[in-house]
């Protein structure tokens, strides 16, 4: 079942398309990643589902309803977005700055209530930040940050989250670490989507891979069977040659293509 | 984890740095470092120092009168008639204490609250620690308005024209710098500063023709004059009234929107996502601004600087948290303004200096300090 979804949705920017025609629906329980070269439109997409554009021609729906129809508050408490460049720059508590999450179920002048600061602790816990709570946020280090806003975004209890290249600028200890943290929270029933450039990282962690290609989606299927070498060489215009581990899991080797690579080397200089 | 902990103290110690303020770790920086979110004795602290200099402030003058004839007239006036005896104080005396003295702190009180969380709400819209009335033009704008209510005689009808079209103008300046500095959700502050500083030079220059050309009329052209001085002289309770209702209605309507603030510092698509109608919350947090700022200049002229100082100040204590920010620097605006306000006529008597120049004394140099060090220290972009 989708939950939520994109019907032939595009969007104008600037007299450009930024994206045109994508129909995607995120299945429920399920994590779908979203890969594409750099500004093929996955951060557009994520932005549209997201809600955080109106898309010019198409519709962008949560249960049905029209996304643009619903107030902020509303959506917040269903879907949840952690962009790629969030910073945290102030002297707040992690504390302070997951309690943030709450904003969507409070009132105006409402402290947090028992509810409330069950759902931050849980968020606290289940992003593996809680013996930071007490730190402030704008001295952590990058990949405690991330883990943070992740906090953050559990802690509005949405049941779909939206994740923009989670992993980027992260070692790989922690890469991982938030990798497996989706994982066990689409299998914990949430609808995941994330744009991520570590393919590798896609066939382990993904059940769905949506393919973007300059501003359309390419396909979207089971991530086994939309990630081969067909699809990566002619998506990415690299060779990709698959290798099995002797765990039986796939990985892949990138190589620039080799016609590619003789024709810059073989162009003679303009005399 | 604990050795990363480590290292960042071992880092911050060879940097010879406090935690969390990267102040440094001598003199009176320490101490401010142990007063840091110590919410409630702050509040204890400075509402005691309020109390002081409100009674300093009616107690120093250039006539001298025993503080008790003053405890004596403020609380025959404050309590029901009868309780106190006021026998033996002159008339002149009362006059002085209630007519001049008391109005003129509470002005001061009321001008340096509205600015100061004036302040506050646009160093959190824009994300910007430079933001303040007087840097972006919301003051002059707000002066310009007053000018026009001058000439056009609509201030002599009726006080309310005055604050209403420094409202006014102090709106219009605001969205014209806000519009111009602002791209794709961001305001740099290169961007802020420089429409700020061309709008102020704009709406200074029409401010200025609009007071040569009344000189016509000798009588609009000293009203103009003398309120352009600006300044705390001659202040009365008219302009209590006129402004105290606009300022309480300001704050409230800043603490009505505190958690849209805190939220707003993490950028605008992040408080978007977080349930945040973005759009609403920068009109109404504008608006509201404006009516701050408006409400203060219509009754003091325009006074910079302490919406910057004092709300940095508060955050560097009490921490980014708008719940806490906005009392805090309401309370803390009004008592340094009325102690500037005391600097100025104390400092060179019988002259006053202008206050003004006293705030920008303490602003100026806190503004550079600022431009210096944003970044580390306040953490804003």
């Amino acid at each position: 079942m989708n939950r939520l979804e994109l019907q032939q949705a595009g969007i104008v920017m600037e007299d450009a398309w930024l994206v045109r025609g994508v129909t995607l629906g995120l299945e429920a329980g399920r994590l779908t990643a979203l890969i594409g070269m750099n500004g093929s439109g996955k951060s557009t997409i994520l932005r549209l589902l997201a809600g955080l554009w109106r898309p010019s021609e198409g519709q962008a729906r949560l249960d049905g309803q029209p996304l643009h129809m619903l107030s902020r508050r509303e959506i917040a408490k269903q879907v949840t977005f952690v962009a790629q460049d969030e910073r945290l720059d102030f002297a707040f508590t992690v504390q302070d700055v997951v309690a943030m999450g709450r904003h969507p179920h409070l009132g105006r002048f409402s402290r947090e209530g028992r509810e409330d600061r069950q759902a931050i602790q849980d968020a606290l816990e289940c992003a593996d930040v809680a013996h930071l709570a007490g730190r402030f946020a704008n001295e952590l280090s990058g990949g405690e940050k991330k883990r943070v806003l992740l906090a953050r975004s559990l802690a509005t209890q949405a049941d779909i989250i939206l994740l923009d290249e989670p992993t980027s600028h992260l070692d790989v200890e922690h890469a991982l670490e938030i990798l497996e943290l989706c994982r066990s929270l689409s299998e914990a029933g949430k609808t995941i989507a994330m744009a991520i450039h570590d393919l590798n990282a896609v066939s382990r962690f993904a059940d769905r891979v949506a393919v973007v290609h300059q501003g359309r989606l390419h396909a979207v299927d089971d991530s086994a069977r939309i990630l081969t070498s067909e699809t990566i060489e002619k998506v990415f215009g690299v060779e990709a040659e698959q290798a099995r581990t002797p765990g039986g899991e796939s990985v892949f080797i990138f190589h620039r293509h080799l016609s590619s690579a003789s024709s810059i080397a073989a162009a003679k200089p303009p005399k | 984890m604990a050795q990363n902990m480590d290292q960042i103290a071992a880092t911050r110690e060879r940097r010879n740095l406090l935690p969390h303020t990267g102040l440094p770790n001598t003199g009176p920086f320490h101490i401010v470092a142990r007063l840091r979110r110590k919410v409630a004795p702050y509040f204890i602290f400075i509402f005691a120092v309020l109390v002081l200099s409100a009674v300093a402030g009616v107690a120093i003058g250039s006539t001298h009168i025993d503080w008790t004839v003053i405890l004596r007239v403020v609380a025959a006036r404050l309590l029901p008639e009868g309780w106190i005896d006021l026998s033996g104080v002159s008339e002149a005396e009362q006059v002085i204490v209630w007519l001049i003295r008391v109005p003129r702190v509470v002005v001061a009180a009321i001008a340096g609250a509205a600015l100061a969380v004036a302040g506050v709400q646009m160093q959190g819209l824009f994300r910007n620690p430079l933001a303040e009335p007087s840097v972006v033009g919301a003051s002059s704008g707000a002066a310009l308005g007053a000018v026009i209510a001058f000439v056009t005689a609509l201030a002599t009808r009726s006080a309310l024209w005055l604050p209403l079209f420094a409202f006014i103008g102090a709106l219009l300046a605001l969205f014209l710098v806000y519009s111009f500095a602002t791209r794709a959700g961001r305001t740099p502050t290169a961007t802020l500063l420089l429409a700020g500083i061309a709008l102020s030079a704009l709406i200074g220059a029409i401010s200025s023709l609009l007071i040569s050309l009344s000189f016509v009329d000798w009588e609009v052209a000293g009203n103009i004059i003398f309120w352009m001085m600006g300044g705390l002289d001659s202040r009365t309770w008219i302009h209590v009234w006129i402004s105290a209702p606009f300022v309480a209605a300001g704050i409230l309507a800043a603490l009505w929107f505190h958690r849209d603030l805190d939220l707003l510092l993490a950028g605008e698509e992040t408080s978007a996502t977080l349930g945040v109608e973005v759009e609403t919350a920068k009109r109404i947090i504008l608006t509201t601004v404006a009516l701050l700022t408006g409400s203060a200049v219509a009754v003091s002229g325009v006074i910079g600087f302490v919406g910057l100082i004092v709300p940095h100040m508060i955050r560097l204590l009490l921490g980014p948290s708008h719940r806490v920010l906005l009392p805090a620097s309401a309370l803390t605006g009004a008592t340094f303004l009325i102690a500037c306000d005391l600097i100025a006529r104390t400092i060179h008597p019988p002259t006053e200096i202008r206050l003004g120049i006293i705030t920008a004394v303490f602003g100026a140099p806190f503004f550079l300090y600022l431009l210096r060090r944003r970044r580390k220290e306040i953490g804003y972009l």
